[in-house]
């Protein structure tokens, strides 16, 4: 397709009816055969490139917290079918046997490093992490929550775009979202996103481009119309390393590229900055 | 997940066992009325406000400062184009970043000077193209979004032709969500549904079926206020029954919006759509 397809692999990208997804992975850069339960039980990178894997949400959220620290809000808030689309119950429950999750983002509270957040991490792994009403919902509760709370957002995010098969209501969550983060912000409080692949669609169009900080991982594909689309549109090529982090930082989207082993790190002191402005002024206030 | 492709089947005649691709069809109707029609039979005093006063000025929104009955009011439309040329200049309702800009210049100045917001929805998509990813097509919509969700003045927003995904979503966060009879609003274009679904463009009136993407679904969804009826063979030439439909529902909209307070309209259409909840 283009670059992109070479740099991060895509092969492994289930199709419908496929047993796991956690059989062998084939590294795009390298070529290598992988495990994929070794891989994805790790930092999702392969081994002998560097090469990134999409990295499911149980796992980032280990890699990025401090252990233990995690508390999931709405584990088992489940999608129903508002249209009665077709096939879509029966793709639903596939995707929860073949992801072990119950919908595209896990939310909820941690520390990162001893600073508090509150953390949404969505997984392309549970139907390409689109948005329908359960996934719009859960970054609402997640937003007014942070706020009552009084806490930063650090949203990892991981879309193929809004829900087809929840039609004009996946819409919906564009506005939904945008109105809780909305009110987020305008308490003066932190919303990190952090841009991994593939981020497109009405997530792009939406939570995904409000932060007041956005990171991104190396070659990851971050749009509004997914590539295809265009060249369809275009009836033309696309130009090498299109929509990848690396183009979006240099046409000014994204504040840094963060490798996956330095997210950690990143965050946290991002965190302790922001807390640390949020201290200053209450004890300004109380003078 | 926007898929503008625009699979033209005008020829297709409208089927009233079909409703959904009998709207879709309609809605791209050539002759049906567009912004400026609109703008033509319920504003006066009209002045156009052009350019984003940073790339230029993208013809597929059209803004402006015009009187409404006794209240001066912002437009912000999506115009389509009726002749080829018209089109072509108009990128066929398709804007791009520059004009999402535009609009949001609009959308300040309207708060600063306290003018009601009227949106004219009618695209089947925002621009897909390399030039618009480049400008952050995805970054300026997210943007208008929470533009609209922020500002202090209301917002009426009427879907008169095609509702396309993000792009029309974009000026439809308001106090109040109109829908002409035969508009849609969707998600995904059909014809894009179809080649997902059935991997078949061919099958879109199957897929606009399933999309649920007509004024009465939105209606029953409870995301649109109310809907227009529009009379047999609503065109251009004959919209002036409509027109007027239109103007009630303005002028009531905006007799209840303008008495409350800016803090207090804010707050209301942030709960309108927090409590849109359709999941479990």
């Amino acid at each position: 397709m283009n670059l992109f397809s070479e740099t991060i692999e895509q092969s492994h990208i289930p199709a419908d009816g496929e047993a796991s997804v956690l059989d062998m992975l084939r590294c795009a850069r390298c070529g290598r055969d992988l495990v994929a339960d070794v891989v994805l039980a790790g930092d999702a990178a392969c081994p002998y490139c560097g090469n990134l894997f999409r990295q499911p949400a149980y796992r980032r959220i280990e890699a990025i917290v401090d252990s233990g620290s995690f508390i999931e809000i709405e584990r088992e808030t489940e999608a129903g079918d508002p249209l009665s689309f077709p096939g879509y119950r029966t793709k639903l429950e596939k995707e929860r046997v073949k992801s072990k999750m119950q919908e595209g983002v896990v939310i909820g509270k941690a520390t990162i490093k001893g600073q508090r957040t509150a953390l949404a991490v969505m997984d392309s792994y549970f139907m390409m992490g689109s948005m329908g009403t359960v996934v719009g919902e859960k970054i609402v509760i997640l937003a007014e929550f942070a706020l009552t709370n009084r806490l930063p957002l650090v949203i990892f995010c991981a879309s193929g775009g809004a829900r087809m098969q929840e039609g004009v209501l996946s819409l919906m969550q564009m506005s939904r979202t945008t109105i809780a983060l909305a009110r987020h912000s305008a308490a003066g409080l932190l919303h990190i996103n952090v841009l991994t692949h593939p981020t497109t669609g009405g997530v792009t169009a939406s939570f995904a481009m409000q932060g007041d900080i956005t990171l991104a991982e190396p070659g990851a594909l971050i749009g509004f119309a997914g590539p295809r689309v265009i060249e369809q549109t275009m009836r033309d090529k696309l130009p090498e390393g299109f929509q990848t982090a690396e183009y979006l930082d240099e046409h000014g989207f994204v504040d840094r590229i963060v490798e996956r082993r330095d997210m950690r790190e990143t965050l946290a002191s991002l965190l302790a900055l922001h807390n640390a402005g949020q201290t200053c002024s209450s004890q300004r206030e109380a003078h | 997940m926007t898929s503008i492709k625009q699979n033209l089947a005008i020829d297709t005649l409208p089927n009233a066992a079909d409703p959904a691709w009998a709207s879709v069809m309609s809605a791209r109707k050539e002759d049906r009325p567009q912004a400026r029609d609109y703008i033509e039979k319920l504003f006066h005093g009209v002045f156009e406000v052009r350019g984003d006063q940073c790339m230029g000025d993208d013809e597929a929104i059209v803004s402006a400062v015009a009187w409404f009955e006794t209240y001066p009011v912002t437009i912000i439309g999506q115009q389509k184009g009726h002749t080829l040329e018209e089109r072509m200049r108009c990128n066929f309702g398709m804007p791009s970043p520059e004009g999402y800009r535009k609009s949001m210049r609009a959308l300040k100045q309207a708060e600063k000077f306290h003018r009601p917001v009227i949106c004219l929805v009618d695209t089947p998509g925002a621009f897909c193209g390399v030039e618009a990813e480049a400008k952050g097509q995805g970054r300026v919509i997210a943007e208008h979004l929470r533009a609209m969700a922020m500002v202090k003045t209301p917002c009426i927003s009427i879907i008169i032709g095609e509702g396309g995904s993000g792009g029309a979503l974009a000026l439809s966060l308001a106090d109040r969500l109109i829908m002409l009879e035969n508009s849609y609003f969707s998600v995904i274009s059909p014809e894009g549904a179809a080649s997902i679904l059935f991997k078949d463009s061919s099958m879109a009136s199957e897929a606009a079926k399933n999309l649920k993407l007509t004024a009465g679904d939105l209606k029953r969804f409870g995301i649109v206020d109310s809907v227009i009826r529009e009379p047999e063979g609503y065109s251009r030439v004959h919209m002036d029954e409509s027109v007027e439909a239109v103007k009630k529902a303005i002028r009531n909209a905006l007799k209840r919006l303008t008495t409350l307070p800016p803090d207090r309209l804010v707050e209301q259409r942030q709960q309108k759509y927090l409590n849109m909840r359709w999941y479990g």
